[in-house]
């Protein structure tokens, strides 16, 4: 394997990390909107207060990795998709600030404000993460200079926003999942009703957004079909999915999560595999496509950061896990609670 | 309308880079002090020492928290807004930043998770640790993006070859010959800074009489602190990062000392009214052969000046911002030492807490070490100009192609309004934790 692919699987593994961590975190936010109540909404908050700034993290070191491995695609599609971006980044500086914010006053315009900014600020990021996932996968107008151009409402092509509702329906179950494993009580049984909506939607738009990509990128299952080793994954995600609703109604919520983590784990592998080798397909010329061999630094940059990865993720696993660790349990409101 | 793209990049740019970077000065000079006065509360057994802890944690979360958001848009705007830039530098500047988030970013972010809300579910020690790790974490985040930074300044450890930078000495690229003059500078200027913001704020609640068991401990440490490390803004770190700049970038150094002719004997200038084209320099007082003795070690030694450097062919940078911002630099610099040993004075005569003018003169200096960070960081990036990779790519051959004028005016409102009501609720916020003051402990568990 070339460290090119060895690259290739590093940053799938970060935005793994990334949509697992930091993707409860965005469905506890969406689910926010929904709370009932001051004491509800302390919860949701407090669930993921020790541990959100640490998710995000996986975000921006993904952003960095993207930028040392693979500087092209970093270049190319964050100017061509420079609105969507910044929505994205706006919608994020608000969703940070309000975990701390809003706490602090009591004022309940001031709640309601900051409640809001912290629900909107993770439903877009929820819906935007998988729209741009989705236009990425039916290929960016790259031409053969390399260049991107593309206004923000092509971007809002059908299938786009059906992969967005699907990543934004994934993310409320995980979220979900999370929190009623977080929970006890009334809050935890509509966190199951949760589950389960969540997953009856996200089951129809996989397999709607399945058929979809049969017609929009067709080019996408070549990759899986042609190694059998790969048709392990569909039983894998098969029954991973089947899992979450069964392990939540035998009230292993824990497992729920563990599965719907799976779930977007296998997703994300899948995704990697259709697309490999390339990471951004050309809807012009697939010949005009940015790859894994195109876009990337140089053999020196890609080594060292490789040393880098190998001796520096290892440890932050392990504190991480540490961390998750010490914060195991329901949410308790202390005096040093959001 | 026809919208310049490069200036409203590089607006945009500083807006956030400037916005930004009044955060994590706060974050990692607080962060510092925290792990002291944890240390003396868990050592000690001292519960004033934890209650000042806990107090300055809730406003190091404060900022902390701002400093990732407006970080967060850092992270990408290299490929959003400077797509050239990142194709030629890529090779080379995005490891840092990668470096930065496993290394760094990572560990910080953590352990103030474990900080802000573990006091209560882990030993006493290992919530110091977590102190630690904070500081730690803040601090080598803060050396990698100089690396990144420096690496434009002087860049080193590299081949240009079919149309960009190619790694060839990792260490070199590090190590480069800016990185740790500049680091050391900035450090020191981010921990002035969190001295600052404790000994304001500390003098806020002396006058209030204001858990005076607290503020007069953490007044008291942080005056002395603040003393020791505003001296070594100036000296070594500010003497050793000019010497740098000047066997470096003697186009930056030309214009930081307003020198416009080159010469033998060349003076410091204490004052001066800068005029650019042709760059002149009215009402001038300076002290002959002092530039060169500082720079050079040799009072003798040819400094060049504007002219002798732009007749070479070299691009010099716009002169008057870079002379102004480091000059007003250096004059804060003189201020905080001037500032601080009064009042490690006041404190050896006992007088400091009664010293009702010194202790408004406290609080009103909180923004001014964050005024000489922008200013400092205005010299090291304006002086570079027109370079963006000195010596090898201008700006104006770094910006995203395929955005128009109108995308980037857009965000520019967007940024401006999100920030100024950041900035707002951030002092909101500020003032009524400082205000509230340090709570008293629930239970004494210290």
């Amino acid at each position: 394997m070339d460290l090119n692919t060895i690259w290739f699987l590093l940053i799938s593994f970060l935005l793994t990390g990334y949509a697992i961590l930091d993707g409860f975190d965005l469905g506890v936010g969406v689910l926010h909107l929904f709370a009932r109540d001051n004491r509800e909404r302390r919860v949701h908050m407090n669930s993921i207060g020790p541990v959100w700034d640490g998710n995000e993290v996986w975000l921006l070191t993904a952003g960095g990795a993207m930028f040392a491995a693979f500087p092209v695609v970093y270049a190319t599609v964050f100017s061509g998709l420079y609105l969507a971006m910044m929505l994205i980044l706006f919608a994020m500086i608000f969703r940070a600030v309000s975990l701390e914010f809003r706490s602090q006053v009591e004022n309940p315009w001031w709640r309601k404000f900051w409640d809001w900014s912290f629900g909107i600020g993770s439903l877009i990021p929820a819906i935007l993460f998988g729209a741009a996932i989705g236009n990425i996968l039916r290929g960016l107008p790259i031409d053969a200079d390399g260049s991107l151009t593309v206004s923000f409402l092509a971007l809002l092509n059908p299938y786009a926003l059906l992969i967005g509702i699907l990543s934004l329906t994934m993310f409320v179950m995980h979220g979900a999942a999370f929190l009623a494993i977080k929970t006890e009580g009334d809050l935890q049984k509509r966190m199951v009703r949760w589950i389960n909506r969540a997953w009856m939607a996200f089951v129809a738009l996989y397999l709607i957004a399945t058929i979809a990509t049969y017609f929009v990128a067709p080019f996408l299952f070549e990759g899986i079909l042609v190694n059998p080793l790969f048709w392990i994954l569909f039983p894998l995600l098969l029954g991973a999915i089947i899992y979450i609703p069964i392990a939540t109604r035998a009230g292993k919520f824990f497992s729920a999560f563990l599965g719907s983590a799976v779930t977007i784990a296998l997703m994300i592998s899948l995704m990697g595999i259709s697309l490999f080798p390339r990471m951004v397909p050309s809807s012009i010329d697939l010949g005009y496509s940015l790859t894994i061999y195109n876009a990337s630094s140089s053999q020196r940059t890609l080594t060292v950061m490789l040393i880098i990865v190998l001796i520096g993720m290892p440890i932050v696993i392990g504190y991480t896990a540490w961390i998750y660790k010490i914060f195991m349990g329901k949410v308790v409101l202390t005096e040093d609670s959001y | 309308m026809d919208l310049d793209v490069l200036f409203l990049s590089r607006l945009q740019f500083a807006l956030t880079i400037g916005f930004h970077f009044l955060f994590p000065p706060i974050s990692i000079g607080l962060a510092w002090l925290i792990v002291f006065l944890e240390w003396i509360g868990w050592k000690r057994r001292n519960e004033d020492y934890v209650r000042a802890g806990k107090f300055f944690g809730k406003i190091l979360g404060l900022t902390f928290v701002v400093g990732v958001a407006t970080g967060i848009v850092m992270v990408f705007q290299f490929g959003t807004n400077w797509a050239e830039y990142s194709k030629f530098v890529g090779d080379i500047f995005g490891a840092p930043l990668a470096a930065e988030g496993v290394f760094a970013f990572f560990l910080e972010s953590a352990f103030l998770g474990l900080f802000l809300f573990g006091r209560d579910k882990v030993s006493k020690g290992v919530h110091w640790f977590s102190a630690l790790m904070v500081a730690f974490g803040s601090t080598i985040s803060a050396f990698w993006i100089i690396v990144a930074n420096s690496w434009q300044q002087t860049p080193a450890g590299y081949v240009v070859r079919g149309g960009r930078a190619e790694l060839t000495d990792f260490w070199a690229a590090v190590f480069n010959p800016s990185t740790l003059d500049r680091f050391f500078h900035t450090f020191i200027a981010c921990l002035i800074a969190g001295a600052f913001l404790m000994s304001g704020i500390s003098a806020y609640l002396v006058m209030k009489k204001k858990s005076e068991e607290v503020s007069q401990k953490t007044l008291k440490v942080s005056l002395i602190f603040g003393l020791v490390v505003s001296i070594m803004a100036l000296f070594p770190t500010g003497h050793h990062h000019a010497i740098q700049v000047a066997k470096t970038q003697p186009e930056k150094f030309a214009a930081m000392e307003g020198l416009i002719q080159g010469q033998i004997k060349a003076p410091i200038t204490i004052f001066g009214i800068p005029t650019e084209n042709p760059p002149a320099l009215n009402y001038d007082i300076r002290i002959s052969g002092l530039l060169s003795l500082m720079a050079f070690g040799d009072i003798n030694a040819f400094v060049p000046g504007i002219e002798d450097l732009q007749k070479a062919g070299k691009p010099t940078p716009p002169y008057v911002i870079t002379f102004l911002s480091f000059h007003t630099m250096v004059g804060l610099g003189s201020f905080f030492i001037v500032l601080t040993a009064v009042g490690v004075f006041l404190l050896y005569r006992e007088k400091v807490y009664e010293t009702m003018w010194y202790l408004k003169l406290l609080l009103w200096s909180i923004p001014l070490p964050l005024l000489a960070c922008q200013l400092g960081w205005i010299t090291a990036e304006v002086g570079r100009q027109p370079w963006i990779v000195y010596g090898l790519l201008k700006t104006r051959d770094a910006f995203s192609t395929n955005v128009t004028g109108g995308e980037i005016l857009f965000s520019i409102i967007i940024f401006s309004l999100i920030y100024m009501f950041l900035g707002a609720a951030y002092i909101y916020l500020l003032a009524r934790k400082v205000k509230h003051g340090p709570e008293m402990l629930q239970t004494i568990e210290v």
